[in-house]
């Protein structure tokens, strides 16, 4: 038959209160697999308390060549951080 | 515009894409799998990481012959955590290598037709319970020499599967250096059998650090992206001072009748290496390729028919959920 198993992207949430992580990819035939897999791959040494895979497939991913025209209206905002705004020095708890 | 100057123009645009590439890495600044990359940037890594993944897998078979003969329970859950741990590095390495565009059944399909090398030290036979002890102190102990640098590698994905190897293999030499300290310290039998490894392990070890300076075709360019930061003759002669000590504290004898302290250098002097019999185990005249070689084409072939039948399973339950 010769079908081969697809890529399966990893994310691993180190414990509570942190984010679930990229951690890596493998492949498996189904979901159920890719989890197991993924535990056996990536959190042998307790490295994780929650796991999400997703095929690779599935993610859409921004395109780096893009990055200028893509990114670039954050770039004349400075006014959407805190130092743009001219205070007095003397001024507290601000 | 003429055909001539549109090729002109491509040919310019690649030299400054280029150009722009190397000093992104000047600047220590990570390459990532979808960034643009020159083709030989490309091949280079594909080729270090496959062969690096390749020896991570075959690395299993030597030790895989002592696990049902491990000497007791301790011994063995160590050992068999440590050949899991090297299956996960391969799989860390493959997945790496699989970011630049190479699919797995590439990469297993260039090993299995020796396209693709492995690191040669597995081609050595493991014929005691020692060898265990040997393998994981020398080399895991050159392994990590070798891989230290990389955690800092200019390709991300590679650098971020070696900082979880490296996490790993501690590990792996302490276990092995453990397994000869108590053969050291034991009858006069063990002692020698220790001794025994040691001899034969140790010559191939330092050949496991590649070919001496003059004759290794990509140190250059593998400095300049960060695939290599330190010369072999370099993480040679580390891998030499830091060992030569390790070997004292036990009672064994290094087997180099030219291992002197150096104390003008700071560093041991030591003998020629046979780098005759390092090519030629190269060439796949060892004692073990073709025996790695069978045993690894096997597992796959024969496997071949689970794979398959995981994949039915997947997609009958796929086509249920679709029908409900």
């Amino acid at each position: 038959m010769k079908k081969n198993w697809p890529l399966w992207e990893v994310f691993v949430r180190s414990k509570n209160g942190l984010e679930h992580r990229h951690f890596g990819s493998l492949h498996a035939a189904d979901a159920e697999m890719a989890l197991e897999n993924a535990r056996d791959v990536y959190t042998r040494r307790n490295e994780g308390v929650s796991i999400w895979v997703v095929e690779s497939k599935d993610i859409t991913a921004s395109n780096p060549e893009n990055n200028g025209e893509f990114f670039e209206p954050a770039q004349d905002k400075v006014y959407r951080h805190p130092t743009f705004y001219d205070l007095p020095d003397e001024v507290k708890h601000m | 515009m003429s055909n001539e100057q549109i090729k002109e123009m491509e040919i310019e645009r690649s030299r400054s894409l280029e150009a722009q590439f190397e000093e992104r890495i000047l600047r220590d600044e990570k390459i990532e799998a979808k960034d643009w990359m020159p083709e030989k940037y490309r091949k280079t890594h594909i080729r270090q990481i496959s062969q690096h993944a390749h020896s991570e897998i075959i690395g299993m078979l030597p030790e895989g012959n002592w696990i049902t003969r491990a000497p007791s329970l301790r011994r063995k859950v160590a050992l068999l955590a440590k050949i899991q741990d090297e299956a996960g590095h391969g799989l860390y390495l493959y997945s790496a290598c699989e970011t630049l565009g190479i699919s797995r059944e590439e990469l297993y399909e260039q090993l299995h037709s020796g396209k693709a090398k492995y690191s040669s030290i597995f081609n050595y036979p493991t014929v005691s319970w020692a060898d265990m002890g040997a393998v994981g102190w020398l080399v895991d102990g050159a392994a990590i020499i070798n891989q230290v640098p990389l955690c800092s590698t200019s390709y991300g994905p590679y650098a971020r599967a070696m900082i979880r190897v490296c996490k790993e293999e501690s590990f792996h030499q302490r276990q092995g250096y453990e397994i000869m300290v108590k053969l050291a310290n034991g009858t006069p039998e063990q002692k020698e059998m220790a001794q025994d490894a040691l001899n034969r392990w140790w010559w191939p070890s330092l050949m496991m650090l590649g070919p001496t300076d003059a004759e290794s075709v990509h140190t250059e360019q593998s400095m300049k992206w960060k695939l290599k930061r330190k010369s072999n003759d370099e993480l040679r002669q580390q891998f030499i001072d830091q060992t030569v000590p390790q070997a004292e504290l036990i009672g064994l004898t290094i087997p180099d009748k030219d291992l002197k302290w150096n104390e003008e250098r700071g560093s041991y002097d030591f003998g020629e290496i046979d780098w005759d019999e390092f090519w030629q185990v190269v060439k796949g005249h060892g004692p073990c390729n073709k025996e790695r070689m069978d045993a690894r084409v096997n597992a796959w072939e024969e496997g071949e028919w689970v794979r398959d039948a995981a994949m039915a399973y997947a997609e009958k339950n796929k086509n249920i959920n679709k029908a409900v």
